[in-house]
């Protein structure tokens, strides 16, 4: 296709069709400000309301100014980014925004990684000229986030996650002119619409409008309790992304460094959710096994595909959406509650502590974690199998609050017996992980042959839906994965309308899987960010010594001692789960036709 | 109700439905056409003011004649009812007396087509009806 | 079929309808039938005949009497007077305010003599719930003609060159939007009908609805069967029921006659059209925003483009025309280009409808050759002032037109002269203003709307507008700054230029025009703290004149808040820190002993 011809400040530029004056003036170097914009390219995900007129610029023969981040170049365009015109434009709207924007920047959640607060320095605004009325809301908390809609500046970046990518649909805007804002149906409490808790809104909000719930001080106060004994899991998306938040590149591995600043901080034990993560494998892999013989030998009651449970929001997806398919997912406990499970039982066992006294804390890439910990199903008398999650975020903060110089803390390792893991265990993190770790033990159960090749190249990326069929001895054995929830609902829909030629699914609700979790450090719109957290965490597993979760021996040892088998009624009763009609929406339909 | 198949069978409707406000669209310039008043008191009606006034209405429009028939109320002139006055554009009213429908078809064949004079015009002192309602 | 020696056309429009001419057209056939007249006169209720200040309205044909402000208990009298005895009824006639004389024919009326009526062409002429005298009156024979006659592309050759420019307010050429519908490659093309009427005053959309709906209904299928659509849209207000009814009701009836459905007069064209019913926000006329509400989302706008012709409801090609566009769309057809474009002004042809309101003797609907003047509409179709007051200013445009002043009474109406003088011809709003508006609160009132209708998509039209809207309210309030106008200036232009959608590129118009026309009227809020009209409430003083006081204590006793002091039969005088403004006693005082200054 022909080139098109422009000039942008003087500078002449070619560029290809269909390209907006932002990325045109970006090749040349020239960054145009932009807020409610954002692209996670890598990803496909795009916000482009054109709502902000932040990156307003100036094109010879328009009656008035253009956003940049909307505008297509045409062939001939003139384009002035910093003439005075547009500079007043700017800082006048900026001014506006912040006009209906609360000050309290100094003691903000957001403060130090807030889009508005950078871009109020770099337009250089030193007073508002146009003070007035603020617009005011109710705090709305749920277990996981918090929704302070007074600082929501209406980019509607969280609406088109929540809609366009996730289709869940529980946050879009409503009223009118000042009064306009984003919000649940009838302006309910978030508890009340069909959120998932996933944590993509708070992980595109450019302000403190969408924060998690904050557990440090909890954390704090509980360490500092000698009545308790703490012990902490981490995820293994956390190492992979939390060097960030200490200036590291990204894809930096700080696994040794996330373990001596755990110890630091006086958890008493240090673990892995890898190692849970190995016991998921143990038991998932086991029940797509069991599963997939009875399909085999035409067992009529038995439905395939079997899809994962690992992620939280995922589950609370498919029981506010698809209720009627919530035999389908496996049974087994995702390994943050496995992992609880596990600790409140043989681990408080072996070390004669109280489950009541013993406390168990999750690091987590993940909001829908603090929400998933909460569930009945996973307390005894009103104990919580794991008491708290915390964000990548949250522990940052703690180590910061702690005087740790986490850049200079020396490698340590996790302690024994549940610090041990797989490289099956770390590629949970990202998308495809679960599945391949499932593959790596199914396949050698199944066949009784051992693996030539561990990696499933087949299974890796970053594309939204990836299929692929695997050779199990003769038998092939197609497997889909998803991440996003909108993607995830196309292949529920398949299913539904029994399209579906699937034995297995892998879904994760979170862009890239847990590596882009809502709990992670900000990615501002970088999605490469979340491309090397994806390699650092393959890096991880291959360097692992064991890669398969059936090899670990503390596994082999846990259900020696303790579980017996896979699918055996202990490992049934506190590893499996099931999952209920949550659906909302539908209630609220019924109600209506009432 | 028959459906209008083809553009001809619309002009055909259009030119049967035409007649149905043929009398307002008269209305609107009532001065360009042939204006027909008859005299409908009592004493009008009984004397057959009634038929005469259809009968200038059905034969104006079946002789292509653009004209506007209305009713009005006593002219004053019982003694030669049905009086009907008709003005033609740009002349002054003139008032016809016994007309009935072979007086009415004199007066469209040769005064209203033609402009000859007919005989029964009422002469001299009469007042057309629009200056006796001012003096009302 | 029998045959009507008379017909009384009633006023169906919503205007009369509120004034119970529905029941007045019950009592007029009721008082027929009792006297055996029903054969011989029919009962006729139409469409608006525009004079809606004079309503409920009656147009007795063919004799042509037109007879205003006509209740229920008017109906014996006028088959007893009128009908029977053929005596107009002199009290119901129009009473020309500058000769004091009744006037009975409706084309002798001021009202009606500089119009020219197009688009309202059957409006208070035709029963718009019966197709037959659509059909009588040449409906649908525009249909006919280019089916058979025309290709699309000849048909859009001559909207094209009759210069006629959409009547929705932005002004882009009729033809040239249909082309470039036609022109896009698509399996599904739809075209739509604004009628989503949102400025406050604006009723002409609505009254060609409810006079004429199947002159929409014709003009869609012409566009359908000019850019490819076989599926119309017509985006109409929930409130307007009325409307919505008639609309049914004709387009049930041009199915029944096969003027819409499969295969249309043999032409092998398919045309069908469905109602999309909006919850009434002003934003929604906004096409972009208007496909986005049909689709059942938020009812916002988007960027453009890509534009409805390439990109509209669900993704496919969409001709968006408002309704007094479409209802010039036959007689174009019909009559030809070139008498069109004989008509109007250089750049815009034509006539426009406005809805002309305010403080003006004859409020109503007016449908006048382009190129007419200000002057013309208001003094002499309009009646002039009120009351004999001063002419200060016209709004035009709606909400986020600008006020124009007397220097531009004699400037030829049409799209372009508007925009020069600093307003816009929007959908046809006309808002008369007397020496007793402030137009500070003038601006201040139209920014009240347009804060309360503004989407709140972007930024500058959500908060800016507000803001404005605050600096506007503290002025009238006494507490401007001079700065306050340089700050009104220019937060005014920056939302002007660099709001998403006409919306907010617009909204600022009624501050801007006022700023430039009536600036000492700002200074003299901000630097006297006065409101030389006298209408700001907080900027007003009330004294007692000494010299007049008898001491009656009528204004003492009236005052709410007890700001009235003094002694019967002794000088009264009022607390200026107490007193609330509220006129109480300059109201009750007999002897013009308060003042207000």
């Amino acid at each position: 296709m022909n080139k098109i011809k422009i000039t942008i400040d003087n500078k002449p530029i070619e560029v290809d069709p269909g390209t907006s004056l932002l990325k045109a003036a970006d090749t040349v170097g020239i960054k145009i400000p932009t807020l409610c914009y954002l692209h996670l390219e890598d990803l496909n995900i795009e916000n482009k309301p054109g709502g902000c007129r932040i990156c307003v610029v100036e094109v010879a023969g328009r009656r008035n100014l253009a956003p940049a981040c909307a505008t297509q170049c045409l062939d001939g365009m003139i384009v002035r980014t910093n003439t005075m015109r547009v500079l007043n434009a700017r800082k006048t709207v900026m001014e506006l925004i912040l006009s209906d924007h609360p000050f309290d920047c100094l003691i903000c959640a957001k403060s130090g990684q807030c889009d508005l607060q950078k871009l109020a320095q770099d337009l250089g605004i030193r007073e508002i000229h146009y003070k007035g009325e603020q617009s005011h809301y109710k705090e709305d908390r749920s277990p996981s986030i918090i929704r302070d809609m007074d600082k929501c500046i209406l980019c509607r970046r969280c609406e088109m996650m929540c809609n366009d990518f996730q289709t869940v649909g529980a946050l879009s805007g409503i009223n009118r002119g000042f009064m306009a804002v984003v919000a649940t149906a009838f302006e309910q409490d978030l508890v009340k619409s069909p959120c998932t808790y996933c944590g993509q809104c708070v992980a595109v909000c450019p302000t403190g409008a969408l924060t998690e719930v904050d557990h440090t001080n909890q954390i704090i106060r509980l360490l500092a309790n000698p009545k308790k004994t703490v012990i902490v899991q981490t995820a293994p998306a956390v190492r992979a992304a939390l060097g960030e938040e200490f200036g590291l590149e990204p894809g930096t591995l700080v696994t040794g460094k996330l373990v001596s600043a755990l110890k630091q901080l006086g958890f008493d034990y240090v673990f892995d959710t890898d190692f849970a993560a190995d016991l998921t494998i143990m038991e998932e892999g086991t029940e797509l096994l069991k599963r997939l013989t009875n399909y085999l030998n035409g067992d009529k009651e038995e439905s395939l595909p079997i899809l994962t449970s690992c992620c939280p929001a995922w589950v609370n997806f498919f029981e506010e959406y698809f209720p009627e398919l919530n035999d389908i997912p496996s049974t087994a406990r995702s390994p943050q509650q496995m992992f609880g499970a596990i600790a409140k039982t043989y681990f408080a066992d072996k070390i004669g502590v109280d489950r009541k006294d013993l406390v168990v804390v999750s690091i987590m890439p993940c909001l829908a974690k603090k929400y998933e910990c909460q569930r009945d199903e996973f307390k005894v008398d009103g104990n919580p199998d794991v008491d708290f999650s915390l964000s990548t975020r949250e522990l940052a903060a703690l180590i910061k609050q702690a005087n740790i110089d986490f850049l200079t803390l020396p490698d340590d390792d996790f302690d024994s017996p549940m610090g041990e893991s797989t490289g099956a265990g770390v590629i949970f993190g990202t998308t495809g992980g679960v599945i391949e770790a499932a593959v790596r033990t199914a396949y050698e159960l199944y066949t009784g042959k051992k693996l030539e090749k561990i990696g499933f190249e087949e299974l890796r990326g970053m594309a939204g839906i990836r299929q692929a069929t695997l050779d199990f001895d003769g038998l092939p054995i197609n497997i889909g994965i998803a991440h996003g929830l909108g993607n995830a609902r196309e292949l529920l829909e398949s299913i539904k309308a029994g399209t579906c030629s699937f034995h297995a699914i892998e879904i994760m609700a979170c862009p890239g899987g847990c590596i882009g979790g809502g709990g992670q450090p900000l990615h501002h719109g970088n999605s490469q960010v979340i491309v090397a957290r994806q390699k650092a965490i393959y890096q991880e597993d291959a360097s692992k010594p064991i890669r398969k979760s059936h090899e670990n021996p503390y596994i082999k040892k846990l259900y020696d001692e303790f579980l017996g088998s896979p699918l055996s009624e202990k490992s049934h009763h506190l590893l499996h789960t099931r999952y209920f009609d949550r659906s909302k929406t539908k209630v609220i339909i019924k109600k209506e036709q009432e | 109700m028959n459906k209008v198949k083809t553009p001809d069978d619309l002009k055909k409707l259009r030119e049967d439905l035409q007649g149905k406000i043929k009398l307002r669209e008269s209305g609107g310039h009532p001065e360009s056409i042939v204006q027909v008043r008859v005299a409908m008191a009592t004493c009008g009606i009984a004397s057959g003011a009634k038929e005469v006034m259809t009968f200038f209405m059905e034969e104006l429009e079946k002789r292509g004649i653009d004209a506007m028939v209305t009713q009005t109320g006593c002219m004053s002139y019982c003694y030669a009812e049905p009086t009907v006055e008709v003005t033609l554009p740009g002349k002054s009213p003139l008032v016809f007396g016994f007309v009935n429908n072979r007086k009415a078809d004199e007066i469209i064949e040769k005064y209203i087509k033609n402009g000859e004079l007919v005989d029964g015009i009422i002469p001299v002192t009469y007042h057309t009806i629009t200056e006796k309602q001012q003096e009302v | 079929m029998s045959k009507y020696k008379m017909n009384i056309l009633v006023c169906g429009g919503t205007g009369c309808k509120s004034s119970a001419s529905d029941l007045l057209a019950a009592a007029l056939r009721t008082e027929l039938a009792e006297r055996g007249l029903s054969g011989e006169v029919q009962v006729v209720v139409t469409g608006c005949f525009g004079f809606c200040e004079q309503g409920p309205v009656v147009n007795v044909l063919p004799d042509n009497t037109f007879y205003i402000k006509v209740k229920p208990e008017d109906a014996v009298t006028i088959v007893s007077e009128h009908i029977i005895k053929g005596r107009k009824v002199q009290n119901l006639l129009y009473t020309d305010p500058a000769t004091q004389t009744k006037v009975d024919g409706s084309g002798a009326i001021d009202f009606n003599k500089k119009q020219l009526r197009i688009a309202l062409r059957n409006c208070g002429f035709i029963d718009p719930e019966k197709i037959e005298e659509a059909i009588a009156r040449d409906g649908y024979a525009a249909l006919a003609r280019v089916l058979t006659e025309s290709s699309p592309e000849e048909v859009i050759g001559i909207i094209k060159k009759s210069g006629l420019r959409g009547r929705g307010g932005g002004g882009f050429s009729t033809g040239l939007k249909w082309e470039i519908t036609s022109t896009v490659e698509a399996d599904q093309k739809y075209v739509v009908c604004n009628a989503d009427e949102g400025d406050p005053g604006a009723f002409m959309d609505r009254s060609i609805l409810e006079g004429d709906p199947h002159t929409v209904i014709e003009a869609m299928a012409i566009n359908g069967y000019c850019t490819g659509a076989d599926k119309g849209l017509v985006y109409i207000r929930a409130e307007y029921p009325l409307a919505i009814e008639r609309l049914k009701t004709a387009i049930n009836q041009a199915r029944e006659y096969g003027l819409l459905g499969k295969d249309i007069l043999g032409s092998g064209f398919n045309f069908d059209i469905e109602l999309r019913y909006g919850a009434g926000a002003f934003v929604c006329g906004e096409e972009t925003a208007l496909i986005h509400s049909m689709e059942g989302n938020r009812g916002e706008p988007t960027f453009k483009p890509p534009f409805p012709s390439e990109e509209g409801y669900l993704g496919k090609p969409t001709n968006v025309n408002n309704v007094e566009t479409y209802a010039n769309i036959p007689p174009i057809i019909l009559k030809g280009a070139d008498w069109f474009s004989s008509i109007g002004t250089e750049k815009s042809k034509g006539t426009k409808v406005f809805a002309l309101a305010g403080k003006v003797n004859n409020v109503g609907l007016v449908e006048v050759p382009m190129g007419t003047t200000l002057r013309e509409v208001i003094f002499e179709i309009g009646g002039g002032i009120k009351d004999g007051k001063k002419f200060k200013s016209v709004q035009t445009g709606g909400p986020s037109g600008g006020c124009l002043t007397e220097k531009h009474l004699d400037i030829p109406i049409d799209y372009d002269n508007l925009i020069a003088s600093g307003s816009m011809m929007g959908s046809g709003g006309m808002i008369v203003m007397d020496e007793d508006d402030c137009m500070v609160s003038v601006a201040k009132y139209y920014l009240d709307f347009t804060v309360e209708e503004s989407c709140g998509k972007c930024s500058p039209c959500r908060i800016g507008n507000k803001r404005l809207h605050e600096i506007l309210d503290e002025i009238t309030k006494g507490n401007g700054k001079p700065d306050d106008l340089d700050r009104l200036r220019n937060l005014s232009e920056v939302i002007k230029d660099t709001s998403l959608c006409g919306l907010g590129q617009s909204s600022p118009n009624p501050v801007l025009s006022t700023l430039e026309h009536f600036h000492d009227e700002y200074m003299a809020h901000v630097v006297d703290f006065k409101c030389p009209a006298g209408q700001c409430r907080d900027l007003m003083i009330y004294t007692i004149d000494a010299a007049n006081c008898v001491g009656c204590t009528a204004c003492a006793r009236v005052c709410p808040v007890g700001a009235i002091a003094g002694e019967r039969k002794e000088v009264h005088s009022i607390d200026q820190t107490i007193c609330i403004k509220c006129g109480a006693c300059l109201e009750k005082c007999k002897f013009n002993a308060v003042l207000v200054s």
